[in-house]
């Protein structure tokens, strides 16, 4: 018993001060894209080809990237001979909408709350049910660690629960290839209304790496109304959180 | 024919044997003490044939032998049970039938190869025991916590378990089909998505397979930070299992440090390239990052945290007798059974099988300080957690002799443009959860003509639904997290 006690002083305290402030994020860390707003070089096609999921792309309106589809691997960085892509040390990615991804020079993703109705049952307890279909076990991960004790998820009222019977809503990882389909819509069918659906991860808002699969994986967004997208592969936990908390209204920095 | 791991085989020079004397082949290197490291296909202009690669612990040697095409051919399973997943796999992919297979059923719900209708997921023949006081107990494919999906089969008399069908398959995504005409731009990314939380063993696998088959190698220092990233995984995944563990027994504190140290491991893999899982650090020719002396120092001080962090944790977990109640003599594997069904990884070397590719198939300039090997036998979860406190020891001692000496220089080389046609190499990493095996194959045009992965899962599932004969049903999620098996790398 003593030893118990002796271990958990010298464990300490380990809760992120989040959303009081930001914790430090490591140097390397690639978030948010931010495209310079000034034309690319005539005639270069630099950047043709180099991303693995077709998220980068031109159009009349200027440069763009999909962070629905982004893995944020930041090879269109290295590859630019004019630098017009950076990814910076932001986190706060998420988006209410898929529109909301098209990051353009100047403009971000946001999230706006939920609607009064929903976000006055939700704002104090979302219970979420996670569905992962065929998540790769990254974007699992990071949203299990939400419930350890650094980033102590409980304490927004948020949790994750063992059935949809208890849900509010599902949080779903993964492309959601042919042989989840059916197992998603169910699980998503069996939460009681009125409820959420939130796409946490590349693969889940677009079927990222795998939509040119076979199994025409496209993730949740075509098949349930997905109130929050959540991109990265994976997204930070803290990438997620902010997303969650930005749903409910809850400030964050 | 015989051949080292780090030299890549003309497809001209593997023997093609008819298919009884494949057969033979395959059933007398077993005998003789070789594993089956993968039993694939490979289409040719005249049909589908059969290749079987082999290796052996003592002398890091591996063999290759390949079939004549054919539609049918005498199953290996019933001697030499290490083939049966493979059977299956091959069935369900190309439609040879392995005559004689004890339980011919699909693995992952694909397409038919007949094109006949494709079979819904889950939906097949269970074995069933029958009587008056035998029940049924299915759970999945959606679990109650945040895990991947999969369905499982309980057939129980009260608590006590006969037999567990475990049926796979719904985290099918087509990667292999996806890196058919590779490699391309995407080709690292499937890699390191093939299972997420392997994505540095994956990627060191994939790396083998092309410095293999172009013959050249990543430079000292890139060869030794994807080994530190490689054991800050296995760290990392450790600790997420001893917390687990700790959790499925109802022993809070260890399972609440442990969450948090793991996630200090993530964070340190970060330090050096940005992203908690290792995405974009490790690349055929060595790694895209570098770690400066302050990095190191960082990255020193924090494993020292860590270690600590995590003893402390793991210490307690061991010295609590109603813990060790529960772990000890719980889904207990036997070394012959374990031998039989091929098993790798951990639960291998609980049951006193000394396998671990780091030690049986080194990387070139791995060095001398390689890892030591840890053992116990008694095969049970306890068995499994204990293998996993001494291997991080060792991963920690590692680090440590590692980043006080990281070799210079570049940390990476440009691989030579394009594979050379009709060449098979093979990528063999032990990632945390076991040996990971890639196996390439180029055509004439220099492309990947056939890529098989085969996650540590793909040999362990089996080994999880022979453990768990004969225990309670209530000790189905330890005896689970005491093998903490991908289900994504065994669907791809």
């Amino acid at each position: 018993m003593l030893d118990i006690l002796a271990e958990r002083l010298r464990q300490g305290r380990r809760t992120v001060a989040f959303p009081k402030n930001v914790p430090d994020l490591p140097p390397r860390y690639r978030g948010l894209p931010v495209l310079a707003d000034n034309p690319c070089l005539e005639s270069c096609t630099a950047c043709a080809g180099v991303c693995p999921t077709g998220a980068l792309g031109v159009d009349a309106e200027s440069l763009f990237i999909d962070l629905g589809r982004c893995i944020l691997c930041g090879a269109c960085e290295r590859d630019c001979p004019k630098g017009m892509v950076t990814f910076s040390r932001d986190h706060r990615l998420a988006s209410s909408s898929r529109e909301g991804l098209i990051v353009r020079p100047g403009r971000r993703p946001q999230v706006t709350p939920l609607e009064p109705g929903r976000r006055r049952l939700f704002a104090k307890s979302l219970k979420l049910r996670e569905i992962s279909a065929a998540g790769c076990n990254a974007c699992e991960a990071d949203t299990n660690v939400l419930t350890t004790i650094v980033f102590d998820l409980g304490r927004f009222g948020i949790d994750f629960v063992a059935s949809p019977r208890h849900a509010d809503g599902v949080a779903v990882t993964g492309p959601v290839p042919r042989n989840m389909l059916a197992a998603t819509i169910a699980t998503f069918e069996a939460v009681p209304d009125p409820r959420v659906a939130i796409a946490i991860g590349s693969c889940a808002i677009s079927g990222g790496l795998f939509a040119a699969g076979g199994d025409a994986a496209h993730g949740a967004t075509p098949h349930l109304p997905v109130d929050l997208f959540i991109p990265g592969c994976p997204p930070h936990p803290l990438t997620i959180l902010d997303g969650l908390l930005r749903l409910l209204g809850i400030p964050t920095p | 024919m015989e051949f080292s791991h780090t030299e890549a085989v003309r497809l001209a020079r593997v023997p093609t044997l008819d298919v009884a004397a494949f057969r033979r082949e395959v059933l007398a290197r077993v005998a003789d003490g070789w594993r089956v490291l993968c039993l694939f296909c490979l289409p040719t202009g005249a049909g589908v044939g059969l290749v079987a690669l082999f290796g052996r612990d003592r002398d890091g040697r591996l063999a290759c032998c390949r079939s004549q095409p054919t539609t049918r051919y005498l199953s290996l399973t019933p001697e030499c049970p290490q083939c049966h997943w493979f059977e299956r796999e091959i069935h369900e992919r190309h439609g040879l039938l392995p005559e004689g297979h004890p339980w011919l059923k699909p693995i992952r719900f694909l397409p038919r190869p007949d094109g006949g209708p494709r079979p819904e997921p889950g939906v097949t023949e269970y074995f069933r025991v029958q009587g008056e006081e035998v029940h049924e107990v299915a759970v999945g494919p959606v679990h109650a916590g945040i895990i991947e999906p999969g369905h499982f089969r309980f057939q129980c008399f009260g608590e006590d378990v006969f037999h567990l069908e475990i049926s796979l398959g719904y985290q099918h995504r087509g990667i292999e089909d996806l890196l058919a005409g590779g490699p391309d731009v995407r080709t690292p990314h499937f890699m390191e998505t093939a299972a997420g939380d392997t994505s540095i063993g994956h990627a060191l696998a994939h790396a083998a397979v092309l410095e293999t088959l172009t013959g050249q190698y990543a430079p000292p220092r890139g060869r030794a930070i994807g080994r530190v990233a490689l054991e800050l995984e296995r760290l990392a995944n450790h600790t997420g299992d001893i917390g687990a563990l700790a959790g499925d027994v109802g022993y809070l504190p260890t399972m609440s440090y442990c969450g948090r140290i793991r996630g200090d491991f993530l964070n340190m893999t970060a330090i050096v390239c940005g992203n908690r899982f290792g995405r974009g650090l490790v690349r055929p020719g060595g790694t895209c990052f570098d770690l400066d002396t302050g990095a190191v120092r960082v990255l020193s001080g924090r494993l020292e945290a860590g270690r600590r962090a995590a003893f402390g944790a793991a210490q307690l977990l061991f010295a609590d007798s109603s813990v060790l109640a529960r772990f000890e003599g719980t889904g207990r594997l036997t070394t012959e059974t374990a031998l039989d069904l091929g098993l790798v990884g951990p639960p291998a070397r609980a049951c006193g099988l000394s396998r671990d590719a780091r030690r049986s198939f080194p990387q070139p300039g791995a060095g001398p300080k390689d890892i030591p090997l840890k053992l116990h036998d008694f095969g049970d979860v306890y068995a499994r957690a204990l293998v996993r406190r001494l291997e991080m020891e060792a991963s920690l001692d590692f680090l440590d002799a590692s980043l006080a000496g990281l070799p210079k220089g570049p940390t990476r080389v440009a691989l030579p443009e394009g594979l050379p046609p009709d060449s098979l190499a093979v990528g063999l990493i032990e990632g945390w959860r076991g040996e990971v095996r890639h196996v390439a194959v180029t055509g004439p045009d220099g492309r990947f003509a056939a890529y098989k992965i085969v996650d540590p899962s793909f040999m362990n599932w089996f080994g999880l639904a022979v453990a768990l004969r004969g225990q309670q049903i209530s000790d189905f999620p330890l005896c689970n997290k005491s093998f903490n098996l991908s289900y994504c790398g065994h669907d791809l």
